[in-house]
């Protein structure tokens, strides 16, 4: 058989392997884009490994006259006095870490509180405009927030709430006395902080949080309904469970803007390098020293100093996420029907 | 099951085996459950018209006809599942045992627990196997863990999945095959004890020998339980029903119930000629 119909030799039957030379071969596969293709895919995986390590390699090197002088002190030390060259990264650790747990105490009941109403309650016609909003809320520019929260959020609600806190739980001489509530309160302080960390995570808790549940098959909640369980019990003993590694990463994907946040923070917890067991007292965090400090760090302990915390920052971001992943890991392994 | 009471709790059951002079659906006894010229509508749509459908108790109910007939539709109001859906009301009545489900008052909750139902494609919850089938009796109260014990090996036994998993229970349920989660489904759905179980295309997504396995367990379960079954497959209803439901689709979009009638019957000799087509392969 030589050739089917009009096809000219084009359908005629040969070997697939024959008569296709080297050069057809590079010819074809630069006429169907697969090696430039290749290459710059390749290249683009390989730039997010060069830029990881470059950054890390960077902030090493440039924090080595503190690394080299204090070692670990480094991290332990509570002072921070740059004129008399006393660099102690604790109270900036402290703060950091303080603000985020605050923030992300209040802002995963709520935004998770957000996301089960848009997802599971919420009447369709209003779903769609109310989710719009929410992502909006995410697109504000943090000072923007930091503005708001200094004229608007801590006169309103940081001060009463503070005060609440203060006068039930702060005061030594009579009730219950928690250190974490001690006064003397201003305003401006890990509180106010954490406060408008939250509002600023709700968003992203929410926005993320919402479309995994959306995402729950409607099977499972057939399931569930059909076995006679109330709507209440569907969201919490099926729903959220199937939703947990998602809702997981939406949390931890706000933890990461907490850490990271600069600019709202340092507005308004009043910059402060101190360390203290009171929510109430005003402090600093990492990421807003060195936004602070840096154009007056004259000296090159003092920049190294402050690149050292940004080190710190790079590190407990890099754990951070790896401990999330984990996280997510060994929650999704429970349950094979979900990838992550 | 041939030694049954022919009276229990004032309603007359005719044993299977004995049913006195003649045949056929009109001289069948008080049916366990029972639609009434039910309509099912999706907002202005109407997805079912006027079917009147006795159920029997302890009896395979099926409903078969072609796609998008309203087979589906019509077994999810029997227990209120289409509820769910926004914009969904029915006309007409549907009743377990003389009782009108949509009566206003009536805890659909309560509905759902009494009518249980397994679905087209198996979806069982990403926990184990235990945690499974307890799910459902969790709901209704503290239930002691060696009650708990009980009622899962019990549930599990009925599915006739017992042997296969009794070794793995704490295992997730998600990493069964795709037969072994259907019966796990079924275990689930009987270990509330419902009274009725709905199937909706129960094996559609199975393969042949565990759609067999599937439907052996039906013969099982209908000595306890009313089963209603909605099938695309007509060999299956021809297999395991007792009574077989024919629906169409009328011009109008809505989907009707143009024969009901003893499985035999519909099978070997239909009354409506529309059936004949189908059943014997020649439309739909």
């Amino acid at each position: 058989m030589a050739s089917i119909s009009t096809g000219k030799g084009l359908r005629t039957a040969r070997p697939i392997s024959a008569r296709v030379t080297l050069n057809q071969r590079i010819g074809r596969a630069l006429q169907h884009g697969d090696i430039p293709y290749k290459g710059i895919i390749v290249l683009a995986a390989l730039s997010v490994i060069g830029l990881m390590v470059g950054v890390g390699v960077m902030l090493w090197i440039a924090s080595s006259v503190t690394r080299n002088s204090d070692g670990l002190g480094f991290i332990t030390a509570t002072e921070w006095n740059p004129v008399s060259d006393l660099f102690g990264a604790m109270p900036f650790i402290a703060g950091t870490i303080s603000t985020s747990i605050l923030a992300l105490v209040i802002a995963i009941p709520l935004g998770l509180g957000v996301a089960i109403f848009l997802a599971e309650l919420c009447p369709p016609r209003i779903r769609a405009p109310l989710g719009f909003l929410v992502e909006l809320l995410a697109a504000i520019p943090s000072v923007v927030y930091g503005a708001w929260g200094i004229f608007v959020f801590i006169p309103t609600v940081v001060k009463p709430v503070g005060e609440f806190l203060l006068n039930t739980f702060g005061d030594k001489s009579h009730g219950i006395f928690i250190p974490l509530f001690e006064g003397p309160f201003f305003g401006a302080s890990y509180l106010a902080a954490g406060l408008i960390l939250a509002v600023m995570i709700v968003p992203t808790i929410t926005a993320i949080s919402r479309d995994v549940l959306l995402a729950v098959p409607k099977a499972q909640r057939e399931g569930a309904y059909g076995l006679g369980s109330t709507q209440w019990e569907t969201i919490w003993q099926v729903v959220l469970p199937y939703a947990l590694s998602g809702i997981l990463g939406a949390v931890i994907l706000g933890l990461g803007r907490a850490l990271g946040e600069t600019m709202a923070v340092t507005m308004v917890i009043g910059n402060v390098a101190q360390l203290s067991t009171s929510i109430l007292s005003p402090g600093y965090t990492m990421a807003s020293v060195i936004a602070n400090e840096w154009g007056e760090s004259r000296t090159p302990a003092y920049s190294s100093a402050l690149i050292e915390i940004g080190l710190m920052l790079f590190f407990m971001s890099l754990l951070l996420n790896l401990l999330a992943r984990l996280l997510v890991w060994s929650v999704s392994r429970r349950n094979p029907d979900q990838r992550v | 099951m041939t030694e049954q009471p022919t009276q229990a709790a004032g309603m007359t059951i005719v044993p299977a085996g004995a049913e006195p002079a003649p045949r056929g659906p009109a001289a069948a006894p008080a049916p366990k459950m029972k639609t009434e010229s039910l309509s099912v509508y999706y907002s202005a749509f109407r997805a079912v018209a006027e079917v009147t459908l006795p159920m029997q108790d302890r009896k395979i109910t099926a409903i078969i006809g072609p796609s998008g007939c309203g087979k589906s539709t019509l077994l999810r109001s029997l227990n209120r599942m289409n509820d769910l859906v926004s914009g969904s009301h029915i006309e007409g009545k549907v009743t377990l045992d003389g009782e009108d489900l949509y009566a206003p008052g009536v805890d659909v909750v309560d509905v759902r627990r009494r009518i249980g139902m397994v679905f087209q494609r198996p979806n069982p919850f990403p926990k184990t196997i235990y945690e499974n089938v307890a799910f459902g009796p969790r709901l209704y109260g503290r239930i002691s863990k060696s009650e708990m014990d009980d009622i899962v090996e019990r549930s599990l036994r009925r599915a006739a999945l017992w042997d296969e998993v009794k070794d793995k229970l704490k295992q997730s349920g998600m990493a069964l095959s795709g037969g072994q989660q259907q019966r796990l489904c079924i275990a689930r759905a009987v270990a509330v004890e419902p009274e009725v179980v709905l199937m909706d295309e129960p094996c559609s997504a199975l393969d042949p020998v565990a759609t067999i396995k599937i439907e052996e367990l039906m013969q099982e379960l209908k000595k306890e339980y009313t089963i209603v079954i909605v099938t695309h497959n007509m060999q299956q209803a021809a297999r395991v029903s007792d009574f077989t439901a024919m629906m169409m689709m009328r011009p109008d979009r809505a989907g009707e119930m143009i024969e009901f009638s003893e499985t035999q019957t519909i099978f070997t000799k239909p009354k409506d000629k529309r059936t004949e087509d189908y059943v014997s392969g020649r439309f739909g």
